[in-house]
């Protein structure tokens, strides 16, 4: 068995490397938000947190956080919604056109986000309307639906469709059995959709590039300070405060899947909500 | 058996004509029947039969595609689920898995806005009626299989409705459990007294829990009888098979007169039939077929007992099962063996294959095919 | 799903008629945006290979190696790709850059003499970066597919007297194929358009198409020209995938005769 083992060694150090290679660039985040030189480079010069504290003082960034929030609850709230609607219409009913209409809602999701950009820019001169933070909301919603549907998607899969034949066979309304039976089971799914549309929206660029008018979000306030490099540092310090902040939710929204996975007595180890 | 004592019990629900079809697929082609108030009820068939789909329209998740069920004298056309007099207990038992043994059988009640001491009394109530009092504040999913059958039924009853409908709700129990489930549910319908009508594939369930029974094959109902007509009387070979074993051989007529019909069956020899035995609306050329249950013919072990008519045969297999024991018999003109079920009562010998035995039988205990 | 998205375009150029055609020919005739276009097209092909390439053994690792914390791998793999993909970019720049991470730490080691530059503003650049930000959209599909695989006929294979090695290429890699197509139409339909890599890592010979769709919406103020472009690259990558996944539907079946 000699061989198996090599390989197993081999692989095992091909992962190591691997994951190496995937948290390298992220791992250098921390580092340099606390170094002390502007210059983004090795050798370390030393220690401050005065990078951290130039961001409290950049009203720029304060207004380029606020839009960025509203536009990424706007976005996760409404694709949410719509998604949840999507994905029980297609998980219980059959209509004419499913797959075309379905195909449509998807297609985002396999398009470069350029072509996404240019259309809807296209279509937004077209109609005459004027770029701000909702049209970035408007162009978030249609790349964070597709991500929405197949979250809800697979968690209206796992439900029961006698479940809601029951509550309505014991005298509930329609209305009444998605308030008190539906929507309880599928929360998870509802809440780690919002999680992932929210941030997806906060980090998407180029469609918040194409179609913000002065307002703008997070993404393109951090590359409009790209070109500074005195700059650079204080962006170093932003990025790992929004690390730090995206891990927490992520490690949050997991535990939370894992809690309710269990309270329906499903085996809460399994991959399923990952992937 | 409450039915025969009272045939003309009023018709809780009333199917006419009722079929439905899936696209291409017709799996209901015209059901007929009524259900009597404070029956047990079951529709038996094998799978794909349409059993589930004639429950589902009557509790109202369906609509037929043509003909009428009316529950309680009322036309159903166009009523929803939530407003029928009825409730289902559902196959996977669909126990909210978010509330609790309570809120689960109350769930229905809610609606009803009762005051808070009255709706925790009926909710007590009902947890009792099924054996489960003191659970209500537990949360469902930590119930075992058969605990939330109960709760599944106690929700259901809850609601106190003209008819409860149960499609296979103990498929899912094991075989000890099941048996246990089936004589409690057979007591609990006679004490509340509502009718219940239960979709099942097993045909010895049925036999032991229903009044009547309707047999169903490719979506249309073969027979609709009490379990013991069924048994001793099936109407067709399908039927016959389908409930309990049957041994069927080919039988022709010889003569006929006013009194009685004259048969030839194979291995049997010639067996005369009063014309009064006929069923209704057989004529004796009709008659192609004779069938016999394994219980009704005898191994005659001692060769001091005899029978009304004895044949014999060699034993080709025997099953011991304990009470039981089955032979497959291969009788003296006949290519397959019948079978032969035997009570192993104190010192009956069990005969080994290869050995010859003597079979005895009764005229009248010979069933009639076309 | 492309005729309602060419529609909308098709709708803006519907208004200057004329122009249409004009565009298009530009589009597909001049050897600047021809140049451009090929050489996305080749880095895209390039990254997803390298992408896919370097996902598959962690795929497998976690799939077939690990066995009590698949999820917890499957976390790990997926963090870094939460935080900002600008700044991830402009990360990867300061790793490779002329006085980066990578360089000065090889030079503080001794192993070069002076600063690698071949790493930084071209298109070795473009390629290592896009390989990393795409790595669990490349790694979750084929995980995936090999999870799916029933372990049972890989001791069948065994049973039969076919070697891991063997074995691996007649059972697991086939039956994983499903999840490599996945993996690079995924991957390579939108690294065709990235617009922030090439942007921040790949100097002027990185630049793809999408850097120029942008400048003629932008400084160019040319949009039906960059709607062309756009339109045009659409239908390649589209065309592209379509072939993947014919072909390799193919050479399933024909491997499963
Ligand atoms: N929604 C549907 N769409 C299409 N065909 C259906 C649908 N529901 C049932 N059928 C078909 O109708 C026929 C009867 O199905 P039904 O579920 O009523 O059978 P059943 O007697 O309950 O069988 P089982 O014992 O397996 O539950 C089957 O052929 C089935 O395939
Ligand atoms: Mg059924």
């Amino acid at each position: 068995m000699s061989n198996r083992r090599n390989k197993l060694n081999w692989l095992n150090t091909y992962a190591v490397v691997y994951m190496v290679f995937l948290y390298a660039p992220v791992v250098l985040l921390p580092i340099f938000a606390f170094n002390s030189s502007t210059i983004i480079a090795f050798p370390l010069s030393g220690f401050t947190t005065e990078w951290f504290g130039v961001l409290w003082t950049t009203d720029a960034l304060h207004s380029a956080v606020r839009n960025s929030l509203l536009v990424a609850v706007s976005a996760a709230t409404i694709s949410t919604v719509l998604g949840l609607f999507a994905a029980r219409a297609v998980a219980r009913y059959s209509f004419p056109l499913e797959r075309g209409i379905m195909g449509l809602i998807m297609l985002p999701l396999v398009l470069p986000e350029i072509i996404i950009a240019v259309a809807l820019l296209i279509v937004l001169i077209q109609l005459g309307l004027s770029l701000s933070l909702w049209t970035v909301v408007l162009g978030h919603v249609l790349i964070c639906t597709p991500f929405s549907i197949a979250v809800l998607g697979s968690a209206f899969r796992g439900l029961d469709p006698s479940m809601e034949e029951a509550s309505f066979d014991l005298g509930e309304t329609r209305w009444g059995t998605f308030r008190r039976v539906t929507f309880p089971l599928v929360l998870p799914g509802v809440i780690s959709s919002l999680l992932i549309t929210f941030t997806i929206s906060l980090d998407e660029f180029i469609i918040a590039f194409f179609l913000t008018g002065t307002d703008v979000t997070l993404p393109v306030y951090i590359w409009s300070q790209m070109r500074f490099p005195a700059k650079l540092p204080s962006i170093m310090a932003l990025g790992t405060i929004l690390l730090g902040l995206t891990v927490a939710l992520l490690i949050l929204a997991e535990i939370f899947r894992r809690r309710s996975a269990t309270r329906r007595g499903l085996d809460a180890s399994t991959t399923e909500g990952l992937v | 058996m409450r039915d025969t004592e009272n045939p003309q019990a009023r018709t809780i629900i009333a199917l006419n004509a009722v079929t439905k079809s899936f696209g291409a697929v017709q799996a209901l082609k015209g059901i007929t029947a009524n259900i009597r108030e404070g029956e047990f009820f079951s529709l038996l068939g094998p799978s794909g039969c349409g059993k589930t789909t004639l429950l589902r329209m009557i509790a109202g998740f369906d609509e037929p595609t043509t003909g009428t069920i009316a529950i309680d004298g009322k036309p159903m056309a166009g009523i929803a689920a939530n407003h029928r007099p009825t409730n289902m207990v559902f196959q996977s038992y669909a126990i909210f898995p978010h509330l609790s043994v309570a809120d689960n059988v109350g769930y229905g009640l809610k609606k009803r806005r009762l005051p808070k001491a009255e709706y925790r009394r009926e909710v007590e109530q009902a947890l009792e009626m099924v054996d489960l009092g003191g659970y209500g504040p537990r949360a469902a999913h930590t119930l075992s299989g058969g605990q939330r059958q109960r709760v599944a039924l106690a929700r259901a009853l809850i609601m106190k409705p003209k008819v409860v409908l149960l499609d296979e709700p103990l498929s899912a129990l094991d075989k000890k459990l099941r048996d246990q489930m089936q004589l409690e549910l057979r007591q609990l319908q006679r004490s509340v007294g509502i009718t219940f009508i239960l979709v099942t594939h097993d045909q010895e369930e049925a036999l032991i829990m229903s009044d009547r029974i309707a047999v169903m094959f490719d979506g249309q109902i073969e027979q609709l009888a009490t379990p013991e007509d069924l048994y001793r009387r099936p109407v067709n070979q399908r039927v016959a098979s389908f409930i309990g074993v049957m041994n069927f051989l080919g039988a022709q007529v010889s003569g006929s007169d006013e009194n009685q019909v004259s048969l030839d069956v194979q291995a049997l020899g010639r067996i005369d039939i009063p014309r009064a035995g006929l069923p209704e609306g057989m004529k004796p050329e009709d008659i192609h077929r004779v069938g016999v249950r394994p219980e009704m013919m005898t191994i005659l072990i001692d060769s001091a007992t005899t029978a009304e008519r004895i044949i014999e045969g060699e034993v080709v297999e025997t099953s011991y099962y304990g009470d039981m024991t089955y032979y497959a018999v291969r009788l003296i003109g006949l290519e397959e063996p019948v079978t032969i079920s035997m009570r192993n009562t104190a010192g009956r010998a069990v005969l080994r294959p290869g050995e010859i035995a003597r079979v005895g039988f009764a005229t009248d205990s010979i069933i009639l095919f076309r | 799903m492309v005729v309602t998205f060419s529609f909308w375009t098709q709708n803006y150029l519907d208004l200057d008629t004329t122009f249409t055609l004009a565009n298009y020919r530009e589009a597909w005739t001049d050897p600047l945006y021809r140049e451009l276009m090929l050489r996305s097209l080749r880095i895209s092909v390039v990254v997803t290979v390298a992408t896919v390439v370097l996902a598959f053994p962690i795929a497998y690792y976690v799939s077939f190696h690990v066995r009590n914390h698949k999820a917890l791998w499957l976390f790990l793999i997926t963090v870094p790709f939460w935080t900002s993909y600008l700044l991830r970019v402009f990360l990867w720049k300061v790793i490779l850059g002329y006085n980066g991470v990578l360089n000065s730490a090889l030079l503080g080691l001794g192993l070069i003499d002076e600063p690698l530059s071949f790493i930084l503003y071209n298109a070795n650049a473009v390629v290592i970066t896009l390989a990393h930000a795409w790595a669990p959209f490349a790694i979750l599909p084929i995980f995936v597919a090999l999870e799916r695989i029933d372990r049972s006929l890989l001791e069948a294979a065994k049973d039969l007297g076919d070697g891991p090695v063997r074995s691996f290429f007649r059972v697991t890699l086939p039956l994983a194929m499903p999840g490599v197509v996945a993996a690079t139409i995924i991957v390579l339909i939108p690294t065709v358009g990235d617009y922030i890599t090439p942007r921040l890592v790949g100097g002027t010979e990185g630049l793809m198409i999408s850097n120029m769709i942008q400048v003629q919406f932008g400084k160019a103020n040319n949009a039906p020209l960059g709607a062309a472009l756009a339109v045009s690259s659409m239908f390649i990558v589209g065309g592209l995938s379509l072939m993947i996944f014919f072909a390799t539907r193919k050479i399933g079946r024909g491997g499963a005769d």
